[in-house]
């Protein structure tokens, strides 16, 4: 197995170009296991972690660009306050010593319906930015991303570079069923964030799907319905919930079963829209 | 031949506490700096490794074996079948003798042996296991353990009949006083499948040596009973077999049936080189036998007032494809079906049948924890049907010294149930839930409540464990102990075959000659067959039997050493170096009388005997020993998605005399962890008797979330006929913390819950 080690990014994505089939390698928390499983025999690893600009983020403007090789510690301990979404995820992610390896790029890169950066960045409306020496940028609308099992819209010759999330304008919630309390793949998941300038909530399913997805008829619903200068309608939020529970096409597998997913979405989504439109009242009432 | 290296080797015992002293382990710090070498990391000069080849399959014929590919494959040494089996082809533990070295012509569970690779790199050895070619016959596997028990139509799994054992007890008369009984109630309860999980997996080295024989350095229970079976299939006497314990990375009953052992053996004399075998996580769970998992119907009659008349009790236990601990499995559920609880007329039958399901057999608490789990649910069932609260029901049938087992057996030492159930019930609350931290919450820091739908639950459970082998085994141990003087300082060498697995055994050796001969310099032999059998470490029993054995060696030595005392005396002791006249003081030093001389002695411990249970009515007084916990669990459960965080457990058991208070609380948190995942999480689950979450991705053990912090109550009522009075301390809070936890959350959500683990689906319907 050929390791190969570029040093700037110019170098990643010719190597990347060069040698489509070689894998990504940036915290190895998912590409380490696989190898040891056997799962995969790569003819080539292409090794990110000296490619230093990958594990930083930057602002531009109101938009936070993480950077693919950012380890979710960094966004817990540094991003919180402006995305709060995808750092409660982060918190979520398997134990310290994971989160002190583990990236949202990687997390993107393997493209898990369980994996757990997801439904924050698709409430968020986060943007992907892959690039490829030979056509450059692309910039991937999140909801655009995830293709199926494992799939993702990244061609050969891409690498991702960062995921651009816009600093939060109203409150964020992340939620995760596990049957554990701590280091457990998401049984299922879901995500909301308020968007108080364009009167929209934004939502993310994870685990519950092929791929991660918004529930988007709950989304039109409330973007319909809901009165935001009032409390949370206990009818509107019984119903956000079952939206959110259909827009899910879960399965029956050793985590869970199907019927309980499809459940545990709807409690999921009546609680995480109820905290946020308290932070947001009560922000408003300050 | 060379020798290996990270062989085990004698280890100094630190400190200079003597019994009852919270000495530390010796190898602890090891361990700690990850500096302690357990099995995996066995090493010799030019040795090979073996891979196995397993079936996919729960039930298939093999119709042909190629093995050409696979040995034409370069760095392969050898590829071999049962064909190649020198000796005996079956084994099995407690000389079952029905378990396959390597599948002749089927397989009869997914996982099962079939041939060996010996390669030059572990990866090669791998590679040609895929060039091995199999051609199929696939048949439907047998996974129904109530057809196999009940239906005789039933396909046979394996060469013997089903049931491998049905086993009755049978006490008063069940039927007359069925009808007058003012309160029924029944319940169906199952235990999934655990798994030992023990985070070593399976792994040793083989050596093949000049005289033909062979050295073994293995991770093991029990050597000389591994030793019984792998001499005759290797077709070695049992001198020509050198076995060496390991470093045992965990072993809770995993590590009592074989697993790479004779293979590496057969590998190795084949070859000629030494041959190293270690599975990986996903290999271990099918490299292993798993709990058994159970189905079980209860029904209890009583009066009233909560006083049990009557107990109609059946148990099913699915052994899979071959007997393995299945027959004391089944004993032990029969024998303790009821638990300790005075109940007039009995009526139990316990069945272990064959499947194609995983192979189980020991896991720590075998057969007393499927059964603990029903009878305390039926303590609660009974207590609410009748209006008497869980502490009271249990106080109002609750055994003591002198009461009978279901057995006839009259419990012969003190068993203060009542007292205990009492303090479990007094002891302090945990604080009421502070949701300002996440982390305090069912589901933790992945923020599925803030407090909505949380609820918080109280249970109780009991559990008594027999402690030794039952049923008129002569489980013995030997302990050799030479005293002599090194570097000017007695010193004491203690040598057993018994197997420390991480339970601190070698602490408590060496605690114990430190106390009877007086000195402080303790060192400790590693593990061999050099010495007679220690017996298992297992059924709670080392501490007990060795511990035994090591005091009586040490007695042996003391004695031997008063003989070389100038003058009469007959008020000897041993104590600070010196030896001590009750009359006249301080005789002399013990160096000064011992000189250059060495005083070795071996000693056998036997404990109480012990009789079969009567194959009609269960009757006898099968057990050495009975030890018994108390649990309390306060849980708090999100009831709208199901999920469960046990804030605290607090266990009261009796161990007869605490010899090391920090190993022994270290053994009830450990044993109460182990029941926790049970009760809320740790399953293997298997369809078509096909495993769906070999690994620790999906096979999900506790962790320090979710093992709250414990209240523990040790009490210490002397069993006049155990060393020190000691009582085995491992299995019973394994038994009593699930059904705890699982009344807990019945409790909290007023569910019926009959099945562990209980699942959030389970919860939220
Ligand atoms: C014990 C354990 C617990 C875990 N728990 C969780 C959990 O709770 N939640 C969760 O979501 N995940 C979990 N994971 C999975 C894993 O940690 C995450 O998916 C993590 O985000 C992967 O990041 P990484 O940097 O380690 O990725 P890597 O393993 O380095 O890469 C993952 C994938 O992304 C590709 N890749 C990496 N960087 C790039 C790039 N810049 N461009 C293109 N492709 C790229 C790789 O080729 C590979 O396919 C766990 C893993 C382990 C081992």
């Amino acid at each position: 197995m050929e390791f190969l080690r570029p040093t700037t990014w110019a170098e990643a994505l010719a190597a990347k170009a060069d040698q489509p089939e070689a894998v990504p390698i940036q915290g190895g928390t998912d590409v380490m296991v696989e190898i040891n499983f056997d799962v995969h025999r790569p003819p080539a690893l292409l090794d990110l972690n000296q490619v230093g600009e990958l594990a930083t983020w930057s602002r531009e403007g109101d938009t936070y660009r993480v950077g693919a090789g950012l380890p979710y510690v960094t966004i817990i301990e540094e991003l919180g306050g402006v995305l709060p979404g995808l750092a409660q995820a982060s918190r979520t992610v398997g134990s310290p010593q994971i989160r002190n390896r583990g990236t949202v790029g990687g997390n993107l890169g393997a493209a898990s319906p369980a994996g757990d950066s997801h439904p924050p960045l698709l409430a968020a409306g986060a943007v992907v930015e892959v690039e490829s020496r030979a056509r450059g940028v692309r910039m991937i609308p999140a909801h655009e991303f995830y293709l199926g099992v494992k799939r993702s819209a990244l061609e050969p010759d891409e690498l991702i570079r960062a995921v651009r999330v816009e600093a939060a304008r109203g409150p964020q919630y992340f939620s995760k069923v596990g049957t554990r309390n701590a280091m457990v793949i998401a049984v299922c998941s879901f995500s909301v964030a308020l968007h108080p300038g364009e009167r929209r909530v934004g939502t993310g399913i994870g685990s519950a799907a092929p791929t991660p997805r918004r529930a988007l008829e709950a989304e039109e619903f409330l973007a319909g319905e809901l009165d935001w200068d009032a409390r949370l309608d206990s009818a509107v939020l019984k119903r956000f919930g079952e939206l959110c529970s259909r827009a899910a096409s879960p399965i029956d597998d050793v985590r869970g079963t199907a019927d309980y997913r499809r459940h545990a979405i709807a409690v999921m989504a009546r609680r995480t829209l109820t905290w946020a439109w308290n932070d947001y009242r009560k922000v408003r009432a300050a | 031949m060379t020798l290996p290296l990270r062989a085990p080797h004698d280890i100094a015992a630190p400190g200079i506490g003597g019994v009852g002293e919270s000495t530390l382990r010796p190898d602890g710090t090891l361990k700690v700096k990850g500096e302690f070498a357990y099995a995996s990391d066995l090493w010799a000069e030019g040795m090979l490794w073996g891979a196995t080849l397993r079936s996919p399959h729960p039930r298939a014929r093999i119709v042909s074996i190629d093995t050409a590919p696979a040995l034409a494959h370069p760095g392969v040494r050898a590829v071999l079948t049962h064909e190649d089996v020198p000796g005996r082809k079956h084994y099995g533990l407690d000389l079952t003798w029905d378990q396959p070295v390597l599948a002749i012509g089927e397989v009869r569970h997914q996982g099962e042996a079939i041939a060996l690779v010996a390669a030059d790199h572990p990866e090669t050895a791998r590679r040609a296991l895929d060039k091995i070619a199999i051609e199929w016959e696939i048949l439907e596997p047998l996974t129904d353990a109530r057809r196999a028990a009940f239906d005789p139509s039933y396909p046979q799994v394996q060469d013997r009949p089903n049931p491998a054992r049905h086993q009755p007890v049978r006490v008063g008369d069940v039927e007359a006083v069925r009808a007058g009984a003012e309160v029924v109630v029944t319940g169906t309860y199952e235990v999934g499948i655990q798994d030992q999980a023990f985070l070593g997996p399976e792994s040793g080295l083989a050596v093949p040596a000049e005289d033909g024989g062979i050295e073994l350095y293995v991770a093991t229970q029990w050597m000389h009973n591994d030793l019984k079976q792998i001499g005759p299939c290797l077709g070695l006497p049992e001198e020509r077999i050198r076995m060496t314990l390991s470093g045992v990375g965990g072993a809770f009953g995993g590590r009592e049936d074989l697993s790479m052992q004779i293979h590496a053996a057969m590998l190795a004399l084949h070859t000629g080189a030494p041959v190293k075998m270690m599975y990986n996580r996903h290999e271990s769970f099918f490299g292993h036998v798993h709990r058994h998992p159970a189905q079980m119907r209860y029904e209890y009659g009583a009066s009233r007032d909560g006083k049990i008349l009557y107990a109609d009790v059946e148990i099913v236990l699915d052994g899979g494809a071959y007997t393995s601990a299945t027959l004391n499995v089944v004993g032990n559920a029969a024998s303790l079906g009821v638990g300790p609880y005075e109940i007039p007329n009995v009526k139990i039958d316990a069945y272990g049948v064959y499947t194609n399901n995983p192979p189980c057999g020991a896991m720590r608490g075998f057969g007393a924890v499927q059964a603990c789990f029903a009878y305390e649910s039926m303590m609660d069932k009974l207590g609410d049907a009748c209006g008497i609260d869980p502490v009271t029901i249990r106080r109002t049938n609750a055994a003591s010294q002198g009461s009978a087992l279901a057995t006839g057996q009259i419990i012969h030492a003190p068993l203060p149930m009542k007292d205990m159930l009492a303090q479990a019930r007094d002891l302090p609350m945990p604080a009421p839930l502070d949701s300002s931290d996440i982390r305090n919450l069912p589901g933790g820091a992945s923020q599925t409540t803030h407090g909505e739908g949380v609820r918080r639950g109280v249970g109780y459970g009991v559990g008594l464990k027999n402690i030794c082998f039952s049923e008129g085994y002569d489980d013995y141990s030997t302990a050799r102990v030479r005293l002599e003087v090194i570097g000017g300082v007695a010193t004491a060498l203690v040598h057993t075959a018994a197997a420390e697995v991480g339970q601190g055994l070698v602490t408590i050796e060496a605690q114990i000659a430190r106390t009877e001969l007086g000195i402080e310099n303790v060192v400790i032999h590693p593990a061999d067959n050099q010495v007679g059998s220690a017996g298992s470490s297992s059924a709670s029993r080392q501490s007990y039997m060795t511990g035994g054995s090591v005091q009586a060696a040490c007695w042996a030595v003391r004695d031997r050493l008063f003989t070389l005392v100038d003058g009469l005396y007959d008020d000897l002791s041993l104590a600070g170096g010196k030896i001590i006249s009750a009359s006249r003081g301080v005789i002399a030093s013990i160096e000064d009388v011992l000189g250059d001389r060495v005083i070795e002695e071996t000693r056998e411990y036997h404990h109480h005997p012990t009789t079969g249970m009567d194959p009609v009515t269960g009757q006898g007084d099968t057990h050495t020993q009975v030890a018994l916990c108390v649990h309390r669990a306060v849980v708090d459960v999100d009831v709208e998605l199901g999920l469960v965080k046990v804030v605290e457990l607090a266990a009261v058991q009796d161990v007869g005399k605490i010899l090391n208070r920090l190993s022994l609380e270290g053994q009830i948190h450990g044993g109460t962890a182990q029941g926790l995942g049970l009760a809320v999480m740790e399953e293997i689950v298997v369809s078509d008797g096909k495993v769906r979450n070999p690994s620790f991705t999906d096979y999900l053990i506790p962790t320090i979330l979710d093992m709250p912090p414990m209240r523990l109550e040790i009490l210490e009522n002397a069993d006049p006929r155990a060393p020190y009075g000691l009582r085995g301390a491992g299995e019973p809070p394994t038994l009593s913390s699930t059904p705890a936890i699982v009344a807990a959350i019945r409790d909290a959500t007023g569910l019926a819950l009959h099945r562990v683990p209980v699942r959030p689906e389970h919860i939220t319907g």
